[in-house]
C-alpha cells in the first residue's frame, strides 16, 4: 500500500492527503516533488493533493501538468495504476489530458467553502467499491474553480460510458440545480477515465476520514482504496 | 553612480513627508546641523511615523499587563508567543490594514492578511489559523456594498491560496465606518517553545541576507499613509497600497520553515510596513549593532529605482535575514528550491550606524540606536468628550408594546451586524490542514487541534475568538474596551477553553485630537482592568490612529482577540455530549452554540438588567446609538466563565452561546437555527419579566450572560453547579419542534415557523449586498 502524494509550488492540500493516507489510513505514504522525475518504486496509488499549484496563475493546475514528475504519473495511469485527483488535483488531471473536461469559475464567482451531498453514480470503481450505487456522503468543498464543464458531445459520451462518479445532490439524495453549489453540468462533481484508474473530483474526501474532525463522510472512498490495494 | 531626479532636501520636504517642526528640528540636531541626503529623510519620515514609532501611543500601552507565568515573548517583537505545555508554544498576533482596504479593497484587505501571516511564520511558527475582525459602514453608504464583496474576497484570495484554514472573526456595520472602515487580521500559528526566532542583528561580520520577492515601487509611504487622516483625494494614494502574491508568499513560508529546521538563521524579520528601513532599524537596535547595507545588490522589480525607493517601498513577501557564518550558500540553495530571491546585501558591524549604500557611495549614514532613541514620544493633551454626558442622559423610548415584539424581532434578524455572516465566510477554506475542531459558524470560538512535526495529534487544542462591542466603546470608552476583553474571554468559555493570552489592534481616530486621545487612554485602562480581572495578559498588538475621514473619527474600536488552550482533548471529541451515556465516560471537551437535541432544557445563566444603551435594537428604534453603557461586573463574569467551562468538561452543557448584538431571544434563536447540522430546530421560550421594561428583557444587550441547553437529566445537576459558582440561572425554555414560540410571563406573545425565521436571518446579508 505505497501513495505517493507529488508536491507543487502552491499545494496546500498535501497536508491533509497525507493525514488521510498515512496517518488515519496507515498506509505508506510518500511526498514526491514536482521535480522528480520517478514516482517511488512501487507506488499504487499517486493521490494529486489540492492547493493552489503555481498559484493558479495561467489557469489553474495547468503549470503543474507540465511539472516533470507528470509524465510519470500519466506512465503510471497508462499502466493501470491509480491516480486520485482531488480539488486543484482534479484540475491538473484534466489539463495533464488524464481526464476530460475543464473546471471553469464557480457561477458564483466566489470560493465556496461548505459541506456538500455526493451520490454515488459508480460503485463498480476502485476508489467507489466499498459503497453502494446511489449511496449519499457528505464532504467539505473548498474552490473557487469547481464548474466542471464539457462541450455538449463529449458530455454526452461521459455519460453514456458512466464516466461520472459522484454528483452533487441533496441530503436525500436529489439531483437538481439547487443542489449545485458550483454550476458544474448535470451536477457533476467527480469523473472517472476511460479505464477506471484515473478519478477527479472537487471535493474533498480527504478532509472527512477522521472521526475526531466530525463526520467521516468521506471514509468510503479510502475504504475501497484499501480494498483495492488489497487485491493487488 | 548617481541618483536621478532626487528632490532637495529642505523643511517643506520634510513637512511633506509627514514630519513636524520640531521632528525636523530633532532631525538636525542628530545629524550635528547637517542637511539629510534624501534617502536619509525617508528613513526618519518612516521611522517616525505614528504607524513605526507609536509615539502618541506608547505612553499608555505601557498600562496593558502583558505578563503571566505562560508568557513567552510579550510585546515588542513580530508576535506575541505563549506557552501551551510539554515543550509547545503558539504565536499570534493581530494587525490593522484599514487605509489600504478603504481605498482598494481587494489588494488592501489580501496584503493585510499576508502581513500578519508574515509576522506569525517569522518566529518560526507554522500559521495554522487565521481570524478576520471587520467593521463596515452602513450598508447602503457609498461603495459599501463594494467594499464588503472586496474586502471579503481579498481576504479569501490570500488566505485560501497560502492554505491557512479561517476559524472565525466578526463583522459589525455601523455609521460611524462609512468613511474609514476596519479590517484587522489575526493568525496563530504553533511552535516548539524553544524553537522561536527573533529579529536579531547580531555577530559582527555576519552577512545580512534578502529573501522572497523582488522589491518594485508599491506601498511607499504606506507607513505614512497609515499615519494622516483621510480626505478628499485618497482615490490618490492607490499607488501606495502593496499589492499581494500568497503564491510567492506561500513558497516563502515553507522554504522560511525548512531553513528554520536548521541552525543556519541567528535573526530574521518580515520587511512589512517601512520595508527595509523598519526591518534593519529594527534588528540592528534590538541587538546594538550597526549594519551595512548594499542598496544597488537588492533585488529590484523595476529598472531605475532608487535608494529612497528601496529603503521605503513596502513590496509584500520579503525577510531581512542574518546568516550564521558559512550557510549562506545553503540558505540560498533553499531559496531558490522554492524559486525565489535569495541573496547577500551586507553585513552587521559594530559602527551602531546604518550605513547604506549605493554603487560603493554611502547615501544613508544615520546612528541607529539614537534615532530610534530619540523617536518622538508624545504625551498628547487629553479631553473628555462632551458627547458623553448627552448620549448617556439620552432618554428611551416608551417601552415596546407587546404587538411590537414579532416585527421587530423579524427586523433584528435582518440587522446586518445581527444577520448571518455565513455569505462572507463561506468564501474562506476553514478545514484545510485536517486540524479543524470547531470551524467557522458553529461556536462562539474557533477549535484547531495541535499536531507533532509527524503529523500525530498532541491531545492539546487551541480557541481562538475575536471581538469588540464599538457601540459600547463609543458610549464609555473604558468600559467599552473591558467589555472587549471579557467578551472575548466568555467566548472562549462558550467552546470549553481556558484563555491564555490576549492580543489587541486598537484602531481610534486621530491623535492629535484631545478627545480621542483621552478615548484611547480610557481604552487602555479599561483594557487592564479586565485583563487583570480575568487573569490574561496581552502578549501583542497593533496601533491604528488616524482613522478619520473629513474630520469625523470612527468609533473607538479596540479590538480583541483571545487566545484559549483545552489542555487534555486527547481521544474522541464529543461536541456538546449527544447523549446521557456518551458523556457520563468521556465528558466534554469543547462544546458549539447550536442546541444538540430536541426536549433539552434552554437555560440563561447570568442575570438580566434593564440595558439597552448601545443596543442594536435602540439603534433600529431610534436611528441612533446612545444610551448607558451595559454594566461589566468583572467578579461575575470570571465565575460565570468558570462555571461554563465546568459544565462543559464534566459533560453537562450541551451548547454554549453568549448573548451579544441582538439580546436574548436573538441568542436563543442562533443556537436553535444552527442545530442539526444547520438544518435548524425550533425551541420555546417562557420568560419571566419582573421588574423589567420588556424590550430590555428580550433585546437588552446586558454582558454576562450565556444561553446553554442540558438534557433533561442534567438539569439538577446543572443548578447545583450554578449554586457552587453562585451563578444566577433560569430555565428560559426547551428546545425541539418546528415553530419558534415566545411567551413572557405565560402571555403568548409569538408563534413562528422556526424555518421561516431562519431564512430572514440567514439571507439578510446577500439580499442587502445585492
Amino acid at each position: 500500500m505505497r501513495v505517493a502524494v507529488p508536491i507543487f509550488p502552491g499545494s496546500n492540500c498535501d497536508h491533509d492527503a497525507l493525514h488521510a493516507c498515512g496517518t488515519v489510513m496507515g498506509w505508506e505514504t510518500i511526498p514526491v516533488w514536482h521535480q522528480e522525475a520517478r514516482l517511488p518504486e512501487g507506488t499504487e496509488l499517486v493521490f494529486v493533493p489540492g492547493g493552489f499549484s503555481y498559484g493558479d496563475y495561467l489557469r489553474c493546475g495547468a503549470i503543474a501538468a507540465l511539472a516533470p514528475i507528470m509524465a510519470d504519473v500519466k506512465r503510471h495511469a497508462d499502466n493501470g495504476g491509480l491516480v486520485l485527483g482531488v480539488c486543484n488535483g482534479f484540475q491538473i488531471l484534466c489539463e495533464a489530458q488524464l481526464l476530460p473536461g475543464a473546471l471553469l469559475r464557480n457561477e458564483s464567482l466566489r470560493f465556496i467553502h461548505a459541506d456538500v451531498h455526493l451520490r454515488v453514480e459508480r460503485a463498480d470503481l476502485p476508489f467507489t467499491q466499498a459503497m453502494k450505487a446511489g449511496e449519499v456522503f457528505r464532504v467539505p468543498i473548498a474552490h473557487a474553480e469547481g464548474n466542471f464543464t464539457l462541450d455538449p458531445a463529449d458530455l454526452a459520451d461521459l455519460e453514456a460510458r458512466g464516466g461520472v462518479a459522484f454528483r452533487y445532490c441533496s441530503a436525500q439524495g436529489e439531483i437538481g440545480e439547487d443542489h449545485v453549489p458550483n454550476g458544474a453540468m448535470n451536477g457533476i462533481a467527480g469523473i472517472v477515465n476511460l479505464q477506471g484508474n484515473v478519478l477527479g473530483m472537487m471535493p474533498h474526501p480527504e478532509r472527512a476520514v477522521d472521526p475526531k474532525l466530525g463526520p467521516t463522510g468521506g471514509l468510503g472512498v479510502f475504504r475501497s482504496l484499501a480494498a483495492a490495494f488489497s487485491k493487488v | 553612480m548617481s541618483v536621478a531626479h532626487e528632490p532637495a532636501v529642505t523643511e517643506p520636504l520634510a513637512l511633506e513627508l509627514g514630519l513636524s517642526k520640531d521632528e525636523w528640528q530633532v532631525l538636525l540636531r542628530l545629524l550635528d546641523g547637517r542637511l539629510p541626503t534624501y534617502p536619509e529623510l525617508g528613513v526618519f519620515s518612516a521611522m517616525w511615523s505614528e504607524h513605526c514609532s507609536y509615539k502618541s501611543s506608547r505612553i499608555h500601552l505601557k498600562n496593558l499587563p502583558t505578563e503571566g507565568p505562560r508568557v513567552i515573548q510579550g510585546p515588542g517583537e513580530n508576535a506575541g508567543v505563549v506557552d501551551i505545555g510539554d515543550g509547545w508554544a503558539v504565536a499570534f498576533k493581530m494587525e490593522s490594514h484599514n487605509h489600504p482596504s478603504f481605498i482598494e479593497p481587494y489588494q488592501g484587505a489580501a496584503t493585510g492578511v499576508g502581513g500578519i501571516l508574515r509576522d506569525v511564520f517569522t518566529m518560526g511558527a507554522r500559521p495554522l489559523a487565521n481570524l478576520n475582525s471587520l467593521r463596515f459602514g452602513e450598508i447602503d453608504a457609498p461603495r459599501m456594498k463594494g467594499l464588503v464583496k472586496g474586502v471579503a474576497a481579498g481576504i479569501a484570495g490570500y488566505g485560501n491560496c497560502m492554505g491557512i484554514p479561517m476559524l472565525g472573526g466578526d463583522c459589525a456595520f455601523d455609521a460611524s465606518y462609512n468613511g474609514n472602515i476596519l479590517v484587522n487580521a489575526f493568525t496563530l500559528g504553533v511552535l516548539r517553545s524553544d524553537k522561536i526566532f527573533k529579529g536579531f542583528a547580531s555577530g559582527i561580520g555576519n552577512k545580512m541576507m534578502y529573501i522572497g520577492s523582488k522589491t518594485g515601487r508599491d506601498g511607499i509611504h504606506g507607513a505614512s499613509m497609515a499615519s494622516a487622516e483621510f480626505g478628499e483625494g485618497s482615490e490618490e494614494k492607490r499607488p501606495t497600497v502593496q499589492v499581494g502574491d500568497p503564491f510567492t508568499e506561500k513558497l516563502l513560508l515553507e522554504a522560511c520553515l525548512e531553513i528554520f529546521q536548521t541552525d543556519w538563521v541567528i535573526g530574521i524579520q518580515d520587511m512589512g510596513a517601512a520595508g527595509l528601513t523598519s526591518s534593519s532599524f529594527e534588528m540592528a537596535s534590538r541587538a546594538g549593532t550597526g549594519l551595512e547595507i548594499r542598496l544597488d545588490q537588492v533585488p529590484m522589480r523595476e529598472e531605475g529605482m532608487t535608494p529612497f525607493e528601496l529603503m521605503l517601498s513596502e513590496s509584500q513577501e520579503r525577510m531581512l535575514l542574518v546568516a550564521r557564518p558559512g550557510c549562506e550558500e545553503k540558505i540560498i540553495a533553499v531559496l531558490h528550491k522554492w524559486g525565489l530571491d535569495a541573496c547577500v546585501v551586507g553585513e552587521v558591524t559594530d559602527s551602531g550606524r546604518f550605513i547604506g549604500s549605493w554603487h560603493g557611495e554611502p547615501v544613508i549614514n544615520l546612528p541607529i540606536q539614537p534615532l530610534v532613541d530619540a523617536a518622538p514620544k508624545y504625551d498628547r493633551p487629553r479631553q473628555r468628550p462632551g458627547y458623553l454626558d448627552a448620549v448617556a442622559a439620552a432618554p428611551l423610548p416608551a417601552d415596546l408594546k407587546p404587538a411590537e415584539v414579532e416585527r421587530t424581532l423579524r427586523q433584528l434578524l435582518q440587522a446586518p451586524t445581527v444577520a448571518s455572516k455565513r455569505w462572507i465566510f463561506e468564501q474562506y477554506d476553514g478545514t484545510v490542514r485536517s486540524n479543524t475542531l470547531l470551524g467557522m459558524g458553529r461556536g462562539d470560538a474557533g477549535i484547531i487541534r495541535v499536531k507533532d512535526e509527524a503529523g500525530q495529534d498532541t491531545g492539546k487544542a487551541v480557541a481562538m475568538s475575536s471581538d469588540c462591542n464599538s457601540r459600547f466603546c463609543y458610549l464609555d470608552p473604558f468600559w467599552g474596551a473591558a467589555h472587549a476583553v471579557a467578551e472575548a474571554c466568555r467566548n472562549l468559555a462558550c467552546v470549553g477553553a481556558e484563555p491564555i493570552g490576549l492580543t489587541d489592534c486598537l484602531n481610534y481616530g486621530n491623535p492629535e485630537k484631545p478627545e480621542n486621545m483621552w478615548t484611547f487612554e480610557q481604552g487602555c485602562l479599561g483594557i487592564r482592568q479586565a485583563c487583570l480581572a480575568l487573569d490574561v495578559p496581552i502578549v501583542s498588538g497593533n496601533v491604528s490612529l488616524y482613522n478619520d475621514t473629513e474630520g469625523q473619527s470612527i468609533f473607538p474600536t479596540p479590538m480583541i482577540a483571545a487566545v484559549g488552550l483545552i489542555e487534555d482533548c486527547s481521544g474522541p471529541v464529543v461536541l456538546g455530549a449527544p447523549d446521557a451515556t456518551a458523556l457520563s465516560k468521556v465528558g466534554n471537551r469543547l462544546c458549539g452554540a447550536s442546541f444538540r437535541a430536541a426536549h433539552d432544557g434552554i437555560f440563561l445563566l447570568g442575570e438580566t438588567r434593564d440595558e439597552l444603551g448601545g443596543s442594536e435594537y435602540l439603534k433600529l428604534r431610534t436611528g441612533k446609538v446612545q444610551g448607558a453603557c451595559p454594566e461589566l461586573r468583572l467578579d461575575e463574569e470570571l465565575r460565570l466563565q468558570a462555571c461554563v467551562r465546568e459544565g462543559i468538561r464534566l459533560g453537562l452543557i450541551r451548547s454554549a452561546h453568549d448573548t451579544s448584538e441582538g439580546g436574548l431571544v436573538v441568542a436563543a434563536l442562533e443556537s436553535a437555527f444552527g442545530a442539526n447540522d444547520g438544518e435548524g430546530m425550533g425551541c420555546q421560550l417562557m420568560l419571566t419579566r419582573g421588574a423589567l421594561r420588556l424590550d430590555s428583557l428580550l433585546f437588552g444587550e446586558t454582558a454576562g450572560r450565556i444561553v446553554v441547553s442540558v438534557s433533561a437529566e442534567a438539569e439538577s445537576s446543572l443548578a447545583t453547579l450554578c449554586a457552587t459558582h453562585r451563578v444566577p440561572f433560569a430555565k428560559i425554555g426547551a428546545t425541539g419542534g418546528a415553530r419558534f414560540t415566545l411567551a413572557v410571563d405565560g402571555q403568548p406573545l409569538l408563534d413562528a415557523e422556526a424555518a421561516e425565521l431562519k431564512g430572514l436571518h440567514a439571507g439578510a446579508l446577500e439580499a442587502a449586498l445585492g
